[in-house]
């Protein structure tokens, strides 16, 4: 017990972290509760102060910051209170963006347990799919966030996180003797993350999917820290997406050959996706944790997640492992399964399979 | 004299509630959204498609530009079945695909241009070349049929297109070409530069 709070307190970065040790922390708040028992006149009148305009404060500003403010849990927030909500986002994002927001606040489908399947067989590395995610959920292009992260490592090696590099360049993938691993939330049915969270901002929903109330986050990043695939992603700068002009759908190809290399490059793809939803890919503000939801905004509308759609090689799988017939409860049946990290028992709904 | 008024009252208070009430009906009817249709996608420029004898949704085979139907230019020709290279018509390709053991009429069929023929003899349209491929690549069309090898765009729940093995691959020399990667995401150091 002793030593793994010596350990804590070791950890804080310039004298911040550190804190007194237990002894001292206990004999102060003996102090001031005698202190308490006897509140004089002085003591009285400056709480009063401060709760007086506290209370000015808040009724002075304005509808839209006192109803934040006072902003329930997700949870517990009825049709009514989830239809300000996303008039209140809807008249930010104007005002930001200049553009009309879709926010959907679409609840789980009944019967339905989301799996996902990537072939390591297949993935050449390309990325496409990892800045096809950033575009598609409107993660800041500054400070850079992308909630995929594609790890090269050697064929002769096996998976060994330790050797892998994400910051490879190559002219062309895959290289010779590499092979790649792209890694984004797991969304595990044992989830390190929701546990830790010491406000309920992030919890695992009925269809699997784990989600954030961004709202309701505090940003104390206890989720980065317990997440073991490196999952989680903090908004350290005011998120910027460069140019306000909304996402347009592409146009049909006229027929030409379709290659792996003649696909859109979606890195130059400058856009804010207006079609959202609010546990999902909604802008996010300053200070917020955030991570892969599967697309949350598309798959509870029946769509395959952006990835799955941009993958130049159909590495990537999707569907509900309730379904018999499905793609992922196939290769659960038959092919060869990898579930990274397995010993930590979180239980991934990500599987990795050799196709 | 005075005794009509609340009911007066009540009358245009139902009547509002009433309107109110259809009024409230018919935004949640407008509100409803049109069905997503499977045309090409943001994420998805293939082009349109057409439905197999099997009911598999394909987008248009991707045949070189102004090519099809061969019949065009093959049906005023003499068939010359003798094997041969090429040297005055499709020069530009290059069989790399058991190039030793066969030639464009194993696959092509001679008689009618603007099919395919199996190993059997039997005829298949282009939007069916799945089913050549998996005389050889069996397994490979097994889980292609299962959606586990290949790509299917559209919806993992209703309508769904499958990319035919030809979309991937060029017949001709199947072999995956290396491509560009998109960039590499910054570094921790260089987030706020
Ligand atoms: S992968 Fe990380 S963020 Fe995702 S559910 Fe598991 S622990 Fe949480
Ligand atoms: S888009 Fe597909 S091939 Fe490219 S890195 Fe992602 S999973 Fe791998």
């Amino acid at each position: 017990m002793s030593e793994e709070r010596d350990h804590t307190t070791d950890r804080g970065r310039d004298g911040r972290g550190v804190r007194a040790p237990l002894g001292t922390e206990r004999a102060r708040s003996e102090t001031a509760a005698s202190d308490h028992s006897e509140m004089d006149r002085r003591d009285f009148l400056l709480k009063a102060a401060v709760v007086t305009l506290g209370t000015v404060t808040l009724a002075s500003c304005d509808e839209a910051t006192r109803e934040a403010f006072f902003q329930q849990h997700f949870h517990e927030m009825s049709a009514d209170d989830k239809a300000a909500l996303i008039a209140r986002h809807q008249a930010a994002y104007k005002e930001k963006y200049g553009l009309n927001f879709e926010i959907s606040v679409k609840g789980p489908l009944d019967g339905v347990q989301y799996g996902y399947a990537l072939d390591l067989n297949r993935c050449v590395g390309c990325r496409r799919c990892e800045w096809e995610c950033a575009r598609e959920n409107n993660c800041s292009r500054d400070p850079e966030i992308h909630w995929i992260r594609v790890l090269e490592m050697e064929r002769s090696h096996g998976v060994d996180v330790l050797e892998a590099e994400q910051y490879y360049a190559p002219e062309k993938v895959p290289v010779l003797d590499q092979f790649y691993m792209p890694v984004a939330c797991h969304h595990c049915d044992n989830p390190p993350c929701v546990k830790v969270c010491p406000v309920t901002a992030t919890w695992k929903e009925p269809d699997g999917i784990v989600v954030i109330d961004y709202d309701w986050c505090i940003g104390c990043r206890y989720c980065m820290a317990a997440c073991p695939y490196g999952a989680r992603h903090f908004n350290w700068g005011e998120p910027k997406i460069s140019t306000p002009v909304a996402c347009e759908e592409l146009p049909a190809a006229e027929g030409a050959l379709q290659t792996a290399a003649e696909y859109p490059r979606p890195h130059t793809r400058d856009c804010v996706n207006t079609n959202t939803h609010a546990l999902g890919n909604v802008p996010r503000p300053l200070g917020v944790v955030e991570k892969c939801t599967f697309c949350i905004h598309r798959t509870r509308e029946g769509r395959y997640p952006a990835c799955v759609e941009i993958c130049p090689v159909g590495a990537r799988k999707f569907g509900n492992l309730l379904d018999e017939n499905d793609e992922v409860r196939y290769i659960l049946e038959h092919k060869r399964v990898f579930i990274f990290k397995e010993e930590l028992n979180t239980q991934p709904r990500f599987f990795y399979y050799y196709g | 004299m005075s005794e009509p008024r609340p009911r007066l009252g009540l009358f245009l208070l139902a009547l509002v509630i009433l309107v109110g009430t259809i009024g409230f009906l018919l935004g949640i009817i407008a509100d409803d959204k049109p069905k997503q249709t499977l045309t090409a996608g943001p994420m998805n420029p293939l082009p349109e498609g057409e439905v197999t004898e099997e009911g598999i949704e394909v987008p248009r085979p991707p045949f070189s530009k102004d090519i099809f139907p061969c019949s065009d230019c093959h049906s005023d020709m003499d068939v010359n079945p003798e094997r041969r290279e090429l040297v005055e018509e499709h020069t530009n390709i290059v069989l790399h695909h058991d190039e030793k053991n066969r030639w464009c009429l194993d696959c092509h069929n001679a008689n009618d241009r603007d099919k395919l023929h199996l190993a059997s003899g039997a005829l298949v349209e282009f939007s069916e070349s799945y089913k050549l491929c998996g005389q050889c690549h069996g397994e490979k069309m097994r889980d292609w049929r299962a959606g586990v090898h290949g790509k299917r765009t559209g919806h993992w729940r209703g309508e769904k297109r499958y990319l035919l093995c030809v979309h991937c691959h060029n017949p001709h020399s199947p072999r995956f070409e290396p491509i560009e990667p998109e960039p590499s995401p910054k570094q921790p150091e260089e987030l706020f530069e």
